[in-house]
């Protein structure tokens, strides 16, 4: 994404816009030169995403609630207090650990799964179907499924663990356990992203360098390390990076599945912005908060820009 | 295998010299990793049946238990099916809910955000690809830069700026503001940037207006692009739970997801009840993909996503 953000920079501007070419100059206005087929979109984005930024940030600023009219400007206090409030870098700790846990799988399964389905073996469109199809669900059937493979009693994990000899596992309300659970489910609701990702990469290279390298008497698995995989590095940094960030932003699955429990244990930082924000009715605070974590987001994806270009 | 085949095609299908290597499935496939041996085939074949099975065993234990009376689910026990087989969790759901209500709400709203993100993500990339307007760059990065933006720190923001509006509780609302959507318009961009402007060019010669350009030279061109940012569009609207669920209170407005989380939270817990209304409001969006992964699939390769 952020990878191409001097595309529009290095896209040579043809001066061939106007069919006309005896008028450019006036033509150059906002609204000349192409300008129109912006507009639609530019008037959304400055509606529906600009101005509720702009919004956030005034509010931060503020002591803004949802019960109180006529806030206060209380400077940069809503900051300080988020820098010491112990809740903020708990639950920073928690997304951080998270999208640790999440992403390696995520993104490693997706390739093996792609690899596996994309070698030619019958059956492809069960394969696709059966790997893509959680990623289709609403995260309210998602949640609701794996509350009940979850469950204590007659859950099904707990009945093979048990039929199987091992002691039932507390798979939420274990604190040490918790998040664990709450990663196996993501990685089965949204691996089918990455892996149709990976898949459509596959398909679309091309298949010289393979067969040229099978020629020379190269061996499958030679041939996976030193000729594929590095034809899909592009690939990987898309999806990985990607992967960090819808990471960084989980919220609704553990909302619902888990409400950031069991004590606070897989509360991530956007849930705690809520909790201030709607359940605290502290909107100045909430807002501050979240412009903290979007600092952070803006830091991760700025280190891994660098990170990926330093690699290629 | 190609168990959903292509529709018939119109027989002028426009060439793209401009991509060569289009995917060729039938021989990249068996070449890449197995070789010609039968161990690998074998061991790869298991690996992929075993990741299928435990892929789609949450499935069909939700299936199963929606298929069974209340009392019968919570009998414990490993098989899947712990006593009669009813379909009665499905029949109480359309008798009693609002599901057809919600299920017509989704519909709407997953189509009108899509033909509307299409439309104005489709015009802005053009604008971007080929204008030559004042602060073009710089919108195009602020546009970039807003994919970072986190979704749900807009919430608050975004609530009160419909309360202002007196939007809460409307379609619009709900709307509004899914059409913002910073990402389609970059995938569209670049796909536009790859177009030779020659193919343009004869047509502005021959004076047509942009618009026209755009619409007989490049959307025609984009046909697969456009398709793809379509479906991506569709589920993210069909499935968005957060900005729903805090817009709208009036239940004859809600969408599926969100109304059977309230339905959930009424009730407390009934399990074969809430997997049926689940699978039910599941279900479209599962046919859709069968009927058309295929071509989903195609599309997203041309997106720029995929291939290096």
């Amino acid at each position: 994404m952020t990878t191409t953000a001097p595309a529009g920079a290095t896209a040579p501007s043809h001066p061939h816009s106007s069919e006309t070419p005896p008028a450019p100059r006036r033509r150059r206005s906002l609204t000349g030169g192409g300008g129109v087929f912006v507009l639609p979109f530019l008037a959304f984005f400055g509606l529906f995403l600009v101005w509720p930024i702009v919004q956030g940030l005034w509010m931060s600023l503020t002591d803004a609630s949802l019960t109180l009219h006529d806030p206060e400007f209380v400077g940069l206090a809503n900051y300080a207090e988020a820098l010491g409030d112990p809740d903020v870098w708990s639950s920073l700790g928690n997304t951080v650990f998270f999208t640790l846990i999440s992403c390696v799988p995520l993104v490693l399964m997706a390739l093996a799964m792609a690899l596996l389905v994309h070698s030619g073996l019958v059956g492809q469109w069960v394969w696709r179907l059966a790997y893509f199809a959680p990623y289709l669900l609403p995260v309210t059937v998602v949640t609701l499924i794996w509350t009940w493979l979850y469950q204590p009693d007659i859950g099904l994990g707990n009945q093979l663990l048990t039929s199987l000899g091992f002691e039932p596992v507390g798979w939420l309300s274990d604190e040490s356990v918790a998040m664990w659970s709450v990663a196996a489910l993501t990685v089965w609701w949204t691996v089918g992203f990455n892996f149709l990702l990976y898949l459509a990469a596959l398909q679309s290279l091309p298949v010289t360098f393979d067969e040229a390298a099978a020629l020379d008497g190269a061996g499958a698995w030679r041939r996976l390390w030193s000729v594929t995989l590095p034809q899909l590095r592009h690939t990987t940094v898309m999806v990985a990076m990607l992967q960090v960030l819808a990471s960084l932003k989980v919220f609704d699955q553990i909302y619902i599945l888990t409400k950031g429990g069991p004590n606070g244990s897989t509360r991530p930082i956007l849930e705690y912005v809520y909790d201030v924000g709607f359940t605290g009715y502290r909107l100045g605070y909430a807002s501050a908060i979240s412009y903290v974590f979007f600092a952070l987001v803006i830091v991760v994806s700025v280190v891994q820009l660098r990170f990926f270009r330093q690699e290629g | 295998m190609s168990a959903v085949s292509t529709p018939a095609r119109r027989p002028q299908r426009p060439q793209r010299p401009y991509r060569p290597n289009r995917p060729r499935r039938e021989e990249s496939g068996s070449l890449l990793l197995l070789g010609h041996g039968r161990l690998p085939r074998v061991l790869a074949g298991t690996a992929l049946t075993v990741l299928a099975v435990v892929w789609l065993l949450p499935f069909l234990w939700a299936v199963a238990t929606s298929l069974q009376s209340e009392q019968d689910v919570m009998k414990s026990g490993l098989s899947p099916f712990k006593g009669a087989f009813t379909l009665d969790a499905y029949r109480r759901i359309l008798d009693r809910g609002n599901v057809p209500t919600w299920a017509f709400n989704s519909v709407l709203i997953a189509v009108l955000v899509t033909v509307l993100t299409v439309a104005v993500s489709t015009l802005a990339a053009y604008g971007f690809s080929r204008g030559t307007f004042r602060g073009r760059r710089a919108f195009l990065a602020v546009t970039v830069a807003a994919i970072m933006v986190p979704p749900q720190l807009l919430i608050v923001p975004l609530f009160e700026q419909m309360t202002t509006f007196h939007l809460v509780d409307t379609y619009a609302a709900v709307i509004l503001p899914q059409v913002v959507a910073p990402m389609m318009v970059f995938i569209l961009k670049r796909f536009f940037d790859g177009i030779p402007r020659e193919l343009e060019d004869a047509a502005r010669i021959d004076g047509a207006s942009e618009l026209r350009v755009f619409w007989s030279i490049v959307l025609p061109l984009s046909r697969p692009i456009v398709s793809a940012v379509a479906i991506f569009v569709f589920i993210g609207a069909w499935n968005n739970f957060m900005w729903p669920f805090v817009v709208t209170n009036d239940p004859d407005l809600m969408t599926l997801p969100v109304g059977l989380a309230t339905v959930k939270d009424a009730y407390g817990i009934q399990y074969a009840g809430s997997m049926a209304s689940a699978l039910l409001s599941a279900a479209p969006l599962i046919v859709m993909f069968l009927l058309f992964q295929r071509r989903i699939v195609n599309s997203v390769a041309t997106t720029g996503l995929g291939g290096g």
